[in-house]
Protein backbone atom coordinates (compact mmCIF):
# COMPACT_ATOMS: atom_id res chain seq x y z
CA UNK A 1 0.00 0.00 0.00
CA UNK A 2 1.49 3.79 -0.83
CA UNK A 3 -0.33 6.17 1.41
CA UNK A 4 -2.58 8.40 -0.88
CA UNK A 5 -1.41 6.76 -3.75
CA UNK A 6 -2.89 3.45 -4.18
CA UNK A 7 -1.75 -0.21 -3.95
CA UNK A 8 1.36 -1.32 -5.72
CA UNK A 9 2.22 -4.89 -6.94
CA UNK A 10 5.30 -6.43 -7.74
CA UNK A 11 4.87 -9.72 -10.18
CA UNK A 12 6.74 -12.17 -11.46
CA UNK A 13 5.07 -13.68 -14.50
CA UNK A 14 5.79 -16.14 -17.39
CA UNK A 15 4.77 -15.60 -21.20
CA UNK A 16 3.74 -18.61 -22.99
CA UNK A 17 3.08 -18.21 -26.79
CA UNK A 18 -0.17 -19.29 -27.40
CA UNK A 19 0.21 -20.58 -30.57
CA UNK A 20 4.24 -22.42 -29.77
CA UNK A 21 3.46 -23.89 -26.09
CA UNK A 22 7.08 -24.10 -25.88
CA UNK A 23 8.08 -20.47 -26.54
CA UNK A 24 7.92 -18.88 -22.94
CA UNK A 25 9.52 -15.97 -21.49
CA UNK A 26 10.06 -14.23 -18.22
CA UNK A 27 8.28 -11.09 -17.20
CA UNK A 28 8.66 -8.94 -14.20
CA UNK A 29 5.98 -6.25 -13.98
CA UNK A 30 4.68 -3.14 -11.04
CA UNK A 31 1.05 -2.38 -11.34
CA UNK A 32 -0.01 0.44 -9.77
CA UNK A 33 -4.38 0.66 -9.01
CA UNK A 34 -4.90 4.27 -7.78
CA UNK A 35 -6.67 5.08 -4.70
CA UNK A 36 -9.13 7.86 -5.55
CA UNK A 37 -9.64 7.68 -9.36
CA UNK A 38 -11.20 4.60 -10.35
CA UNK A 39 -11.90 5.39 -13.72
CA UNK A 40 -7.62 5.53 -14.33
CA UNK A 41 -6.31 2.59 -15.86
CA UNK A 42 -3.87 1.05 -13.66
CA UNK A 43 -0.01 2.04 -14.18
CA UNK A 44 1.81 -1.08 -15.91
CA UNK A 45 5.39 -1.19 -16.24
CA UNK A 46 6.86 -4.21 -17.38
CA UNK A 47 10.35 -6.19 -18.21
CA UNK A 48 10.64 -9.06 -20.75
CA UNK A 49 13.86 -11.00 -20.27
CA UNK A 50 14.46 -11.83 -23.85
CA UNK A 51 13.05 -11.31 -26.61
CA UNK A 52 9.45 -11.78 -28.15
CA UNK A 53 8.88 -14.14 -31.58
CA UNK A 54 8.90 -12.52 -34.60
CA UNK A 55 5.80 -13.24 -36.51
CA UNK A 56 7.05 -11.29 -39.20
CA UNK A 57 6.61 -13.74 -42.11
CA UNK A 58 2.76 -15.08 -40.51
CA UNK A 59 1.83 -11.48 -40.61
CA UNK A 60 2.34 -10.74 -44.03
CA UNK A 61 0.67 -13.99 -45.49
CA UNK A 62 -2.49 -12.42 -43.20
CA UNK A 63 -2.10 -8.81 -44.01
CA UNK A 64 -1.70 -9.66 -47.83
CA UNK A 65 -4.61 -12.01 -47.79
CA UNK A 66 -7.18 -9.90 -46.32
CA UNK A 67 -5.46 -7.15 -48.96
CA UNK A 68 -6.80 -9.18 -52.07
CA UNK A 69 -10.01 -10.10 -50.73
CA UNK A 70 -12.55 -8.90 -53.22
CA UNK A 71 -15.29 -7.68 -50.20
CA UNK A 72 -14.40 -6.46 -47.07
CA UNK A 73 -14.17 -9.02 -44.54
CA UNK A 74 -17.61 -9.64 -42.19
CA UNK A 75 -17.96 -12.47 -39.47
CA UNK A 76 -20.12 -13.67 -36.53
CA UNK A 77 -19.64 -15.37 -33.85
CA UNK A 78 -15.71 -17.06 -33.41
CA UNK A 79 -15.22 -18.97 -32.13
CA UNK A 80 -19.19 -20.57 -32.11
CA UNK A 81 -20.64 -22.69 -29.87
CA UNK A 82 -19.14 -25.62 -29.96
CA UNK A 83 -15.56 -23.44 -29.23
CA UNK A 84 -14.66 -23.63 -33.14
CA UNK A 85 -12.97 -21.66 -35.01
CA UNK A 86 -12.19 -21.37 -38.93
CA UNK A 87 -8.80 -21.29 -39.16
CA UNK A 88 -8.55 -18.14 -41.37
CA UNK A 89 -10.71 -17.22 -38.70
CA UNK A 90 -7.27 -17.72 -36.27
CA UNK A 91 -5.63 -14.39 -37.02
CA UNK A 92 -8.98 -12.16 -36.72
CA UNK A 93 -9.68 -13.68 -33.22
CA UNK A 94 -5.54 -13.14 -32.15
CA UNK A 95 -6.55 -9.39 -32.76
CA UNK A 96 -9.31 -8.82 -30.91
CA UNK A 97 -7.60 -10.96 -28.03
CA UNK A 98 -4.79 -8.25 -28.50
CA UNK A 99 -6.92 -5.13 -28.76
CA UNK A 100 -9.34 -6.35 -25.89
CA UNK A 101 -6.19 -6.53 -24.32
CA UNK A 102 -6.15 -3.01 -24.16
CA UNK A 103 -9.41 -2.53 -23.16
CA UNK A 104 -9.51 -4.76 -20.27
CA UNK A 105 -6.28 -2.74 -19.25
CA UNK A 106 -8.42 0.76 -19.40
CA UNK A 107 -11.30 -1.13 -17.44
CA UNK A 108 -9.19 -3.04 -15.04
CA UNK A 109 -9.60 -2.43 -10.89
CA UNK A 110 -8.48 -4.73 -7.88
CA UNK A 111 -11.99 -6.19 -8.10
CA UNK A 112 -12.10 -6.93 -11.71
CA UNK A 113 -11.14 -9.83 -13.83
CA UNK A 114 -11.68 -10.05 -17.54
CA UNK A 115 -11.48 -12.41 -19.88
CA UNK A 116 -12.67 -12.19 -23.70
CA UNK A 117 -15.47 -14.91 -24.45
CA UNK A 118 -16.81 -14.01 -27.88
CA UNK A 119 -16.67 -12.14 -31.13
CA UNK A 120 -20.06 -11.66 -31.67
CA UNK A 121 -19.88 -9.66 -34.94
CA UNK A 122 -16.50 -8.54 -36.73
CA UNK A 123 -16.90 -6.02 -40.11
CA UNK A 124 -13.68 -4.86 -41.97
CA UNK A 125 -13.62 -1.21 -42.82
CA UNK A 126 -12.31 -0.31 -45.90
CA UNK A 127 -9.42 2.27 -45.90
CA UNK A 128 -7.45 4.34 -48.36
CA UNK A 129 -4.55 3.59 -46.18
CA UNK A 130 -1.91 1.09 -45.41
CA UNK A 131 -3.84 -0.05 -41.92
CA UNK A 132 -6.33 -2.97 -42.12
CA UNK A 133 -9.09 -1.58 -39.97
CA UNK A 134 -11.87 -3.68 -38.15
CA UNK A 135 -15.45 -2.75 -36.05
CA UNK A 136 -15.50 -5.37 -33.73
CA UNK A 137 -18.56 -5.98 -31.19
CA UNK A 138 -17.05 -8.57 -28.53
CA UNK A 139 -18.08 -9.91 -25.32
CA UNK A 140 -16.46 -9.81 -22.33
CA UNK A 141 -16.91 -11.78 -19.31
CA UNK A 142 -16.38 -10.14 -15.83
CA UNK A 143 -15.55 -13.15 -13.61
CA UNK A 144 -16.22 -11.71 -10.27
CA UNK A 145 -19.41 -10.50 -11.18
CA UNK A 146 -20.14 -13.37 -13.79
CA UNK A 147 -22.06 -10.37 -16.25
CA UNK A 148 -21.22 -10.84 -19.62
CA UNK A 149 -20.68 -7.14 -21.13
CA UNK A 150 -20.66 -6.55 -24.89
CA UNK A 151 -18.22 -4.13 -25.81
CA UNK A 152 -17.45 -2.12 -29.20
CA UNK A 153 -13.94 -1.74 -30.44
CA UNK A 154 -12.53 -0.09 -33.75
CA UNK A 155 -8.92 -1.67 -33.99
CA UNK A 156 -6.11 -0.61 -36.50
CA UNK A 157 -3.78 -3.24 -37.34
CA UNK A 158 -0.44 -2.74 -39.60
CA UNK A 159 2.41 -5.79 -39.87
CA UNK A 160 5.02 -2.78 -39.00
CA UNK A 161 2.91 -0.56 -36.85
CA UNK A 162 0.64 -2.87 -34.59
CA UNK A 163 -2.39 -3.04 -33.09
CA UNK A 164 -3.93 0.24 -32.50
CA UNK A 165 -7.53 0.75 -30.65
CA UNK A 166 -8.84 3.75 -31.88
CA UNK A 167 -12.05 3.52 -30.18
CA UNK A 168 -14.05 1.64 -27.98
CA UNK A 169 -17.60 1.55 -25.80
CA UNK A 170 -19.22 -0.50 -23.37
CA UNK A 171 -22.49 -1.22 -24.75
CA UNK A 172 -26.18 -1.92 -23.08
CA UNK A 173 -26.84 -5.04 -22.86
CA UNK A 174 -29.16 -7.27 -25.57
CA UNK A 175 -32.70 -6.89 -23.79
CA UNK A 176 -32.64 -10.71 -24.78
CA UNK A 177 -34.37 -11.19 -21.22
CA UNK B 1 -30.89 -35.86 -26.60
CA UNK B 2 -29.13 -36.50 -23.32
CA UNK B 3 -32.29 -37.49 -21.49
CA UNK B 4 -32.41 -40.06 -24.50
CA UNK B 5 -29.05 -41.13 -23.79
CA UNK B 6 -30.38 -41.58 -19.98
CA UNK B 7 -33.03 -43.75 -21.12
CA UNK B 8 -30.56 -45.98 -23.40
CA UNK B 9 -28.22 -46.03 -20.74
CA UNK B 10 -30.62 -47.59 -18.15
CA UNK B 11 -32.30 -50.03 -20.52
CA UNK B 12 -28.64 -51.19 -20.94
CA UNK B 13 -27.82 -51.82 -17.44
CA UNK B 14 -30.75 -52.16 -15.58
CA UNK B 15 -29.31 -53.48 -12.52
CA UNK B 16 -26.77 -50.92 -11.86
CA UNK B 17 -28.55 -47.88 -13.16
CA UNK B 18 -31.97 -46.29 -12.99
CA UNK B 19 -33.89 -42.83 -13.24
CA UNK B 20 -35.10 -40.54 -10.90
CA UNK B 21 -37.23 -37.67 -11.41
CA UNK B 22 -37.18 -35.04 -8.31
CA UNK B 23 -38.93 -32.42 -9.55
CA UNK B 24 -39.81 -29.97 -12.53
CA UNK B 25 -38.15 -27.21 -13.71
CA UNK B 26 -40.16 -23.55 -13.93
CA UNK B 27 -40.84 -24.67 -17.56
CA UNK B 28 -42.38 -27.50 -16.50
CA UNK B 29 -39.16 -29.64 -17.50
CA UNK B 30 -38.54 -33.03 -15.90
CA UNK B 31 -35.54 -32.83 -13.62
CA UNK B 32 -33.41 -36.17 -13.14
CA UNK B 33 -30.83 -37.99 -11.92
CA UNK B 34 -29.67 -41.27 -12.84
CA UNK B 35 -28.84 -43.87 -9.39
CA UNK B 36 -25.93 -45.98 -9.59
CA UNK B 37 -26.37 -48.91 -7.32
CA UNK B 38 -25.25 -52.56 -6.67
CA UNK B 39 -27.75 -53.20 -4.12
CA UNK B 40 -28.69 -52.10 -0.63
CA UNK B 41 -31.50 -49.96 1.08
CA UNK B 42 -30.53 -46.19 1.25
CA UNK B 43 -26.64 -47.00 1.06
CA UNK B 44 -24.29 -43.93 1.84
CA UNK B 45 -24.22 -42.04 -1.37
CA UNK B 46 -22.16 -40.07 -3.42
CA UNK B 47 -23.38 -37.06 -5.56
CA UNK B 48 -22.74 -35.35 -8.65
CA UNK B 49 -24.55 -32.90 -10.23
CA UNK B 50 -23.36 -30.93 -13.94
CA UNK B 51 -24.73 -27.97 -15.82
CA UNK B 52 -26.00 -25.86 -12.83
CA UNK B 53 -25.46 -23.13 -14.92
CA UNK B 54 -26.26 -23.64 -17.93
CA UNK B 55 -23.60 -21.94 -20.34
CA UNK B 56 -20.87 -23.63 -18.85
CA UNK B 57 -21.30 -26.91 -21.61
CA UNK B 58 -18.35 -28.81 -20.91
CA UNK B 59 -19.77 -29.85 -17.76
CA UNK B 60 -23.12 -31.88 -18.93
CA UNK B 61 -20.70 -32.90 -21.16
CA UNK B 62 -18.78 -34.36 -18.47
CA UNK B 63 -21.49 -35.48 -16.83
CA UNK B 64 -22.45 -37.57 -19.97
CA UNK B 65 -19.15 -39.08 -20.05
CA UNK B 66 -19.10 -40.27 -16.44
CA UNK B 67 -22.65 -41.92 -16.67
CA UNK B 68 -21.11 -43.86 -19.56
CA UNK B 69 -17.44 -44.83 -17.58
CA UNK B 70 -19.52 -45.53 -14.41
CA UNK B 71 -21.51 -47.98 -16.57
CA UNK B 72 -18.72 -49.53 -18.30
CA UNK B 73 -15.89 -49.49 -15.74
CA UNK B 74 -18.19 -50.67 -12.64
CA UNK B 75 -16.57 -53.99 -12.39
CA UNK B 76 -13.58 -53.28 -14.27
CA UNK B 77 -12.34 -50.46 -12.08
CA UNK B 78 -11.57 -51.92 -8.46
CA UNK B 79 -11.20 -48.16 -7.12
CA UNK B 80 -14.71 -47.52 -8.84
CA UNK B 81 -16.12 -51.14 -7.67
CA UNK B 82 -15.29 -50.89 -4.19
CA UNK B 83 -16.50 -47.05 -4.17
CA UNK B 84 -20.12 -49.17 -5.69
CA UNK B 85 -19.72 -51.97 -3.10
CA UNK B 86 -20.29 -50.00 -0.11
CA UNK B 87 -21.82 -46.82 -1.47
CA UNK B 88 -24.63 -45.20 -4.40
CA UNK B 89 -23.80 -42.68 -7.15
CA UNK B 90 -26.62 -40.27 -8.06
CA UNK B 91 -25.50 -38.15 -11.20
CA UNK B 92 -27.40 -35.09 -12.05
CA UNK B 93 -26.02 -34.08 -15.57
CA UNK B 94 -28.84 -31.53 -16.77
CA UNK B 95 -29.39 -29.65 -13.47
CA UNK B 96 -30.67 -26.52 -15.14
CA UNK B 97 -32.49 -27.71 -17.99
CA UNK B 98 -34.55 -24.30 -18.89
CA UNK B 99 -31.25 -22.46 -19.39
CA UNK B 100 -29.84 -25.28 -21.17
CA UNK B 101 -32.27 -25.29 -23.88
CA UNK B 102 -31.94 -21.43 -23.51
CA UNK B 103 -28.07 -21.55 -24.40
CA UNK B 104 -29.01 -23.86 -27.55
CA UNK B 105 -31.80 -21.82 -28.97
CA UNK B 106 -31.88 -18.26 -27.45
CA UNK B 107 -28.47 -17.01 -26.14
CA UNK B 108 -24.99 -19.13 -25.63
CA UNK B 109 -23.70 -17.50 -22.33
CA UNK B 110 -26.96 -18.09 -20.69
CA UNK B 111 -26.11 -18.56 -16.91
CA UNK B 112 -29.46 -18.54 -14.38
CA UNK B 113 -32.54 -20.01 -14.17
CA UNK B 114 -35.37 -18.86 -16.65
CA UNK B 115 -37.67 -17.85 -13.48
CA UNK B 116 -39.96 -14.79 -13.53
CA UNK B 117 -39.62 -13.32 -10.16
CA UNK B 118 -41.05 -9.44 -8.83
CA UNK B 119 -42.68 -7.32 -12.08
CA UNK B 120 -40.52 -9.37 -14.24
CA UNK B 121 -38.37 -6.82 -15.88
CA UNK B 122 -35.56 -9.16 -16.00
CA UNK B 123 -35.46 -13.48 -15.86
CA UNK B 124 -33.70 -15.97 -14.07
CA UNK B 125 -31.84 -16.84 -10.83
CA UNK B 126 -28.28 -17.67 -10.35
CA UNK B 127 -29.20 -21.13 -8.94
CA UNK B 128 -25.78 -21.11 -7.44
CA UNK B 129 -26.27 -18.04 -4.57
CA UNK B 130 -29.87 -19.08 -4.30
CA UNK B 131 -29.42 -22.21 -1.36
CA UNK B 132 -29.81 -20.91 1.87
CA UNK B 133 -26.20 -21.02 3.69
CA UNK B 134 -25.28 -17.07 4.16
CA UNK B 135 -28.54 -16.44 1.90
CA UNK B 136 -28.61 -12.50 0.67
CA UNK B 137 -24.79 -12.03 1.98
CA UNK B 138 -22.79 -9.75 -0.22
CA UNK B 139 -21.58 -12.44 -2.01
CA UNK B 140 -24.74 -12.43 -4.28
CA UNK B 141 -26.92 -9.84 -5.57
CA UNK B 142 -30.51 -8.58 -5.04
CA UNK B 143 -30.75 -7.38 -8.87
CA UNK B 144 -32.64 -9.17 -10.81
CA UNK B 145 -30.82 -8.17 -13.53
CA UNK B 146 -27.81 -9.59 -12.09
CA UNK B 147 -25.93 -12.73 -13.40
CA UNK B 148 -25.48 -13.58 -9.19
CA UNK B 149 -28.90 -12.57 -8.63
CA UNK B 150 -29.76 -14.73 -4.90
CA UNK B 151 -33.79 -14.67 -5.68
CA UNK B 152 -36.58 -13.34 -3.94
CA UNK B 153 -35.74 -16.06 -1.08
CA UNK B 154 -33.50 -19.17 -0.87
CA UNK B 155 -35.14 -22.72 -2.31
CA UNK B 156 -36.91 -20.25 -4.47
CA UNK B 157 -35.86 -21.78 -7.78
CA UNK B 158 -37.60 -25.69 -8.94
CA UNK B 159 -34.02 -26.61 -9.51
CA UNK B 160 -32.91 -26.14 -5.96
CA UNK B 161 -35.73 -26.97 -4.15
CA UNK B 162 -35.85 -30.44 -5.91
CA UNK B 163 -31.69 -31.17 -5.22
CA UNK B 164 -32.49 -30.11 -1.34
CA UNK B 165 -35.62 -32.17 -0.73
CA UNK B 166 -34.62 -35.28 -2.58
CA UNK B 167 -30.72 -34.83 -0.48
CA UNK B 168 -32.68 -34.06 3.14
CA UNK B 169 -34.97 -37.19 1.95
CA UNK B 170 -32.36 -39.15 1.35
CA UNK B 171 -30.39 -38.43 4.59
CA UNK B 172 -27.07 -40.48 3.94
CA UNK B 173 -25.43 -38.31 1.50
CA UNK B 174 -21.71 -38.62 2.61
CA UNK B 175 -20.12 -36.70 -0.66
CA UNK B 176 -21.42 -34.07 -2.61
CA UNK B 177 -19.61 -32.42 -5.99
CA UNK B 178 -20.76 -29.81 -7.73
CA UNK B 179 -19.55 -29.37 -11.33
CA UNK B 180 -18.59 -26.08 -12.98
CA UNK B 181 -16.26 -24.36 -15.62
CA UNK B 182 -14.29 -22.52 -16.06
CA UNK B 183 -10.87 -21.66 -13.95
CA UNK B 184 -9.34 -24.97 -13.30
CA UNK B 185 -9.93 -25.06 -9.68
CA UNK B 186 -11.02 -27.57 -6.78
CA UNK B 187 -12.83 -26.23 -4.37
CA UNK B 188 -14.11 -26.54 -0.72
CA UNK B 189 -16.48 -24.32 1.55
CA UNK B 190 -16.90 -21.43 2.01
CA UNK B 191 -18.05 -19.06 0.00
CA UNK B 192 -20.32 -17.11 2.04
CA UNK B 193 -17.47 -16.74 5.13
CA UNK B 194 -14.03 -16.01 6.38
CA UNK B 195 -14.30 -18.96 8.59
CA UNK B 196 -12.80 -21.63 7.97
CA UNK B 197 -15.08 -25.42 7.59
CA UNK B 198 -13.80 -27.22 10.81
CA UNK B 199 -13.03 -29.99 8.12
CA UNK B 200 -10.92 -27.75 6.20
CA UNK B 201 -7.52 -29.96 7.14
CA UNK B 202 -8.96 -32.97 5.93
CA UNK B 203 -10.49 -31.26 2.87
CA UNK B 204 -7.49 -29.29 1.64
CA UNK B 205 -5.36 -32.02 1.60
CA UNK B 206 -8.15 -34.71 -0.38
CA UNK B 207 -8.17 -31.78 -2.57
CA UNK B 208 -4.80 -31.76 -3.10
CA UNK B 209 -4.46 -36.00 -3.94
CA UNK B 210 -7.46 -35.42 -6.15
CA UNK B 211 -5.28 -32.65 -8.19
CA UNK B 212 -2.17 -34.24 -8.46
CA UNK B 213 -4.64 -37.09 -9.64
CA UNK B 214 -6.20 -35.25 -12.15
CA UNK B 215 -2.84 -33.50 -13.55
CA UNK B 216 -1.88 -36.87 -13.83
CA UNK B 217 -3.94 -37.36 -17.15
CA UNK B 218 -2.56 -34.16 -19.15
CA UNK B 219 -0.68 -32.47 -17.00
CA UNK B 220 -3.25 -29.65 -16.38
CA UNK B 221 -2.99 -27.64 -13.59
CA UNK B 222 -5.59 -27.38 -10.91
CA UNK B 223 -5.13 -24.76 -8.04
CA UNK B 224 -7.39 -25.73 -5.09
CA UNK B 225 -8.88 -23.87 -1.63
CA UNK B 226 -12.02 -22.83 0.15
CA UNK B 227 -14.15 -20.86 -2.17
CA UNK B 228 -13.45 -17.31 -0.59
CA UNK B 229 -9.78 -17.83 -0.41
CA UNK B 230 -9.47 -19.08 -4.22
CA UNK B 231 -12.26 -17.67 -6.30
CA UNK B 232 -14.13 -15.10 -4.74
CA UNK B 233 -17.13 -14.20 -1.84
CA UNK B 234 -20.06 -16.36 -3.09
CA UNK B 235 -23.17 -16.43 -0.70
CA UNK B 236 -25.98 -19.16 -0.82
CA UNK B 237 -23.82 -21.86 -2.58
CA UNK B 238 -24.45 -24.99 -3.22
CA UNK B 239 -21.93 -27.02 -1.68
CA UNK B 240 -22.15 -24.37 1.68
CA UNK B 241 -25.33 -25.55 1.99
CA UNK B 242 -24.61 -29.19 2.05
CA UNK B 243 -21.60 -29.11 4.25
CA UNK B 244 -23.97 -27.05 6.60
CA UNK B 245 -26.17 -30.24 6.06
CA UNK B 246 -23.32 -32.51 7.79
CA UNK B 247 -21.80 -33.58 4.48
CA UNK B 248 -18.30 -33.20 4.90
CA UNK B 249 -17.01 -34.22 1.93
CA UNK B 250 -18.55 -31.17 -0.01
CA UNK B 251 -16.53 -29.74 -3.37
CA UNK B 252 -17.25 -27.71 -6.15
CA UNK B 253 -14.77 -28.36 -9.51
CA UNK B 254 -14.39 -25.46 -12.03
CA UNK B 255 -13.34 -27.23 -15.42
CA UNK B 256 -11.11 -26.12 -18.16
CA UNK B 257 -10.00 -23.31 -19.18
CA UNK B 258 -8.68 -20.89 -17.22
CA UNK B 259 -9.79 -18.16 -19.82
CA UNK B 260 -8.67 -18.49 -23.83
CA UNK B 261 -12.04 -19.93 -24.81
CA UNK B 262 -13.44 -19.93 -21.19
CA UNK B 263 -17.27 -21.34 -21.53
CA UNK B 264 -16.65 -22.05 -25.15
CA UNK B 265 -14.34 -24.66 -25.14
CA UNK B 266 -13.42 -26.07 -27.93
CA UNK B 267 -15.40 -29.61 -28.20
CA UNK B 268 -11.87 -31.42 -28.95
CA UNK B 269 -11.15 -30.56 -25.13
CA UNK B 270 -14.70 -32.57 -23.83
CA UNK B 271 -13.12 -36.13 -23.39
CA UNK B 272 -9.86 -35.19 -21.67
CA UNK B 273 -11.27 -33.00 -19.48
CA UNK B 274 -13.93 -35.43 -18.50
CA UNK B 275 -11.28 -37.96 -18.04
CA UNK B 276 -9.18 -35.83 -15.91
CA UNK B 277 -12.06 -34.88 -13.32
CA UNK B 278 -13.24 -38.41 -13.49
CA UNK B 279 -9.83 -39.22 -11.94
CA UNK B 280 -10.35 -36.54 -9.61
CA UNK B 281 -13.82 -37.64 -8.80
CA UNK B 282 -12.34 -41.31 -7.92
CA UNK B 283 -10.01 -39.68 -5.37
CA UNK B 284 -13.14 -38.01 -3.43
CA UNK B 285 -15.71 -41.28 -3.82
CA UNK B 286 -12.60 -43.49 -2.73
CA UNK B 287 -11.54 -41.46 0.63
CA UNK B 288 -15.40 -41.09 1.43
CA UNK B 289 -15.79 -45.01 1.42
CA UNK B 290 -12.63 -45.49 3.07
CA UNK B 291 -13.40 -42.90 5.55
CA UNK B 292 -17.42 -43.39 6.50
CA UNK B 293 -18.48 -41.00 9.29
Amino acid sequence: DIDNVGRKYHLKLVLEDIVEKDNIVNCTAEILYHLDNTNAAPDVHFEIEGELKNTEEQDNIFYNRIKSLKKELVAQNIPDSHGNVPPEMEPIRLLAQAAAGYVVWQNSTENTRYELAQIKRVRQVKRSDDYLEFDYMVLLHEFVSQEIIPWQMTVLWHPQHGVKVTQNSRQPKHAEH
Amino acid sequence: QIYGFMELLVAENPRLASKVEIGRSTEGRPIYVLKFSKGGSKRPAVWIDTGIHSREWVTQASGVWFARTIAVEHESDAVLAAVLDEMDIFLEIVTNPDGFVFTHTKNRLWRKTRSVHSGGLCVGVDPNRNWDAGFGGSGSSGNPCSETYRGPYANSEPEVKAIVDFVKEHGNIKAFVSIHSYSQLLLYPYGYTATPVPDREELHQVAEKAVAALASAYGTKFKYGSIITTIYEASGGTIDWTYNQGIKYSFTFELRDTGRYGFLLPASQILPAARETWLALRVIMQHARDHPY
